[in-house]
């Protein structure tokens, strides 16, 4: 099972990193999605893939019955899964805010907080501070 | 159970919740985030008092023990920087009264900001690598919050570029800990010890170690690693800025000091190769790059980057010199570099800008805020008496002490360096006349009171620190014992279990 997985998880790593080249935040922002799901299917293999061997212990006993499965990676991955979920939701609505924004999801033309002219520094101390007179300059 | 060493982490997280139910009730809200600093505080004083007189502290999370439980362990280490964090959150919550405006503040500033501690904390306290990561996640969903609380432009930018690059971070390090779990079978940091050293080191280990050392190399911001930290840490509210400067980079430095000093305690040459090229570039470009600089929060950005490398001079050499030089130096840096944001804030109400090509004249309009910059950039440069020549050094010292004269002379020069950076902000800032057509900024005397008073106070502990070196010295040095003796942090973090480790891997791969 492993080698077949670990065939997988590469090609997924490879569509990610194809993803994340792009200039474009939502495919930036779905390669860096598709790398967590490869990294949780690494997690998901570092216990050892096994078959019906449910983690389970009969009611009397102190410790399982012969070989059972690791539940920890399980664990570790919905962990993994939760925050990513989180991270993702998160990420997308602030790549949404800059697009609308900006009027445009090209991270190349964002360039507000590095100015490749000197002359008008980014400074965000309050919301409407300089920075529309910034972008028009 | 030892609540003493959960309480940092408890009291943040409490008083975000009261925060996030206050919403709008601003004036409630900035209370309960003071008083939970100063509860934050007090409480890890007190751990780091039980941690001073007894030793470590360990708790074992709902009493599963380690390492099939998560542990909770304070070593001086932990405990000190708990302390750090504590001050420089209280300074930070003062400041914030008067720089975060009512807009930020709607949106949440004050819980998010708690729970940006609370993630801090826990990330020094735990003693279980996959509740490192979670502790990592914590604080960086508070810092994205943070980051983009404004919305302008500049922030929204700045915000996508830390994002990308903190995510890709955190799944290196998820990645590192399936490949050290599938190859050890356990997550707890001292059973990690005994046995990745018990045995033959397999290629999967050093690989783990990798991903460990870019995944918290890219939140300590080391070269190569660091172009998102200049590229993002200039645009939020100065508050949040300088709890950025002051803490999260510093998450990182600790976390390769904890998992290359314990886990990886066997493999000194891996270790030692691997970092001593990263801290001496990270010291030089971090340094040079500030030079070119004319925005103040960009520079004192990029020296950040610079004094990473100081600190992780200590991986380099590993000697106990070098390891308590690491440490004087973690914990001067924190005060120093968090309160240099806040005068930089001071400076952006005066002047409207950050500019050093539009500010000017404060030493006529403002000498007490002279005095204030002069104290902790002094110490930054590591002029005599002040907390950064002692940590300097140190550093040079252990350069010294182990042969490595490059090493040594690159310390200088860029403290050298740093000296020029700092007389550039000090010349353009405050000495030279105000330049033509230069916008005076309005500031009430009751915000610039509110300001300076925690500048004040960083200043006041930067000087104690440097005047009153031996006591913090004497800390750091027992923070590098312990930290150069895994065996006995393993020993009383496992209690009794430790024979488990070498003799059967627990519920590892056959």
């Amino acid at each position: 099972m492993e080698p077949y997985l670990a065939v997988a998880i590469g090609l997924v790593v490879a569509a990610a990193v194809y993803l994340m080249t792009d200039r474009h935040m939502v495919r930036m922002l779905f390669g860096v999605a598709l790398l967590g799901t490869a990294v949780n299917l690494v997690v998901f293999v570092s216990g050892d893939v096994l078959q019906g061997l449910p983690p389970l212990i009969a009611s009397d006993a102190a410790a399982p019955d012969g070989e059972v499965a690791n539940a920890l990676p399980q664990a570790l991955v919905l962990t993994a899964i939760v925050i990513g979920f989180g991270l993702f939701s998160f990420a997308l609505a602030l790549v949404f805010k800059t697009a609308q924004r900006f009027g445009t999801a090209d991270i190349d033309q964002l360039g507000a907080a590095e100015p490749m002219k000197t002359d008008g520094p980014a400074n965000g101390s309050r919301p409407t501070d300089g920075a529309e007179q910034e972008r028009a300059a | 159970m030892n609540w003493l060493v959960v309480a940092p982490i408890l009291l943040p997280l409490l008083g975000a919740i009261l925060a996030a139910l206050l919403g709008r009730r601003r004036r409630l809200a900035r209370a309960v985030v003071v008083a939970t600093c100063l509860l934050m505080t007090a409480s890890a004083v007190a751990l780091l008092a039980e941690v001073w007189q007894g030793g470590m502290v360990v708790m074992a999370v709902g009493d599963w023990m380690a390492p099939f439980g998560i542990v909770l362990a304070a070593d001086h280490l932990s405990a000190v920087l708990t302390v750090i964090t504590g001050i420089t959150g209280l300074a930070v919550a003062i400041y914030a009264i008067a720089d975060v405006d009512r807009l930020r503040e709607a949106r949440g500033y004050h819980a998010l900001f708690l729970v940006l501690l609370t993630g801090v904390n826990g990330a020094f306290l735990t003693g279980d690598l996959f509740n490192l990561y979670v502790w990592f996640e914590v604080m960086l969903i508070a810092s994205f919050g943070m980051v983009a609380l404004g919305r302008t432009r500049a922030e929204l930018d700045g915000a996508v570029r830390y994002l990308m690059l903190n995510i890709v971070a955190t799944l290196m390090f998820l990645m590192a800990i399936a490949l050290l779990f599938g190859s050890t079978g356990t997550l707890n940091l001292a059973h990690l010890h005994l046995v990745v050293s018990s045995g033959e080191a397999e290629g999967a280990v050093f690989a783990a170690g990798l991903l460990l050392a870019v995944a918290f190399g890219m939140k300590a911001a080391v070269f190569p690693l660091f172009f998102w930290l200049p590229a993002s840490y200039h645009t939020p509210a100065f508050a949040v800025s300088a709890v950025f400067a002051g803490l999260l980079t510093k998450v990182g430095v600790y976390a390769l000091i904890r998992v290359f000093t314990l886990v990886f305690a066997g493999q000194e040459s891996f270790v030692q190769t691997l970092f001593w090229p990263v801290a001496a570039a990270t010291m030089v470009v971090g340094v040079l790059g500030a030079a070119s600089q004319t925005e103040i929060r960009r520079i004192l950005s990029f020296h950040i980057v610079s004094q990473i490398g100081y600190m992780l001079v200590g991986l380099a050499l590993l000697t106990p010199v070098a390891v308590t030089a690491a440490v004087f130096y973690l914990i001067h840096h924190i005060v120093v570099k968090a309160n240099l944001f806040l005068v930089a804030g001071v400076i952006h109400r005066y002047c409207r800008t950050n500019d050093l090509a539009r500010t000017g004249g404060l030493v006529g309009r403002a000498p007490w805020l002279a005095v204030l910059f002069l104290v902790p950039a002094l110490s930054l440069a590591g002029i005599p008496p002040l907390s950064g020549f002692w940590a300097k050094l140190l550093v040079v010292k252990a350069s010294l002490d182990a042969a490595d004269l490059a090493m040594a002379a690159i310390a200088l020069v860029v403290g050298l360096f740093t000296v020029f950076s700092m007389i550039k902000i000090w010349n353009e800032a405050f000495w030279k006349a105000p330049p033509e057509g230069a916008v005076e900024g309005t500031a009430s005397a009751r915000d610039i009171r509110i300001l300076c008073a925690p500048i004040s106070m960083l200043a006041v502990l930067t000087i104690c620190v440097g005047l009153g070196a031996g006591p913090a010295l004497d800390l750091a040095e027992r923070a590098s014992a312990e930290l150069l003796d895994p065996v006995g942090y393993a020993q009383t973090v496992l209690g009794g279990w430790e024979r488990l480790a070498v003799a059967d891997p627990v519920g590892g791969p056959q």
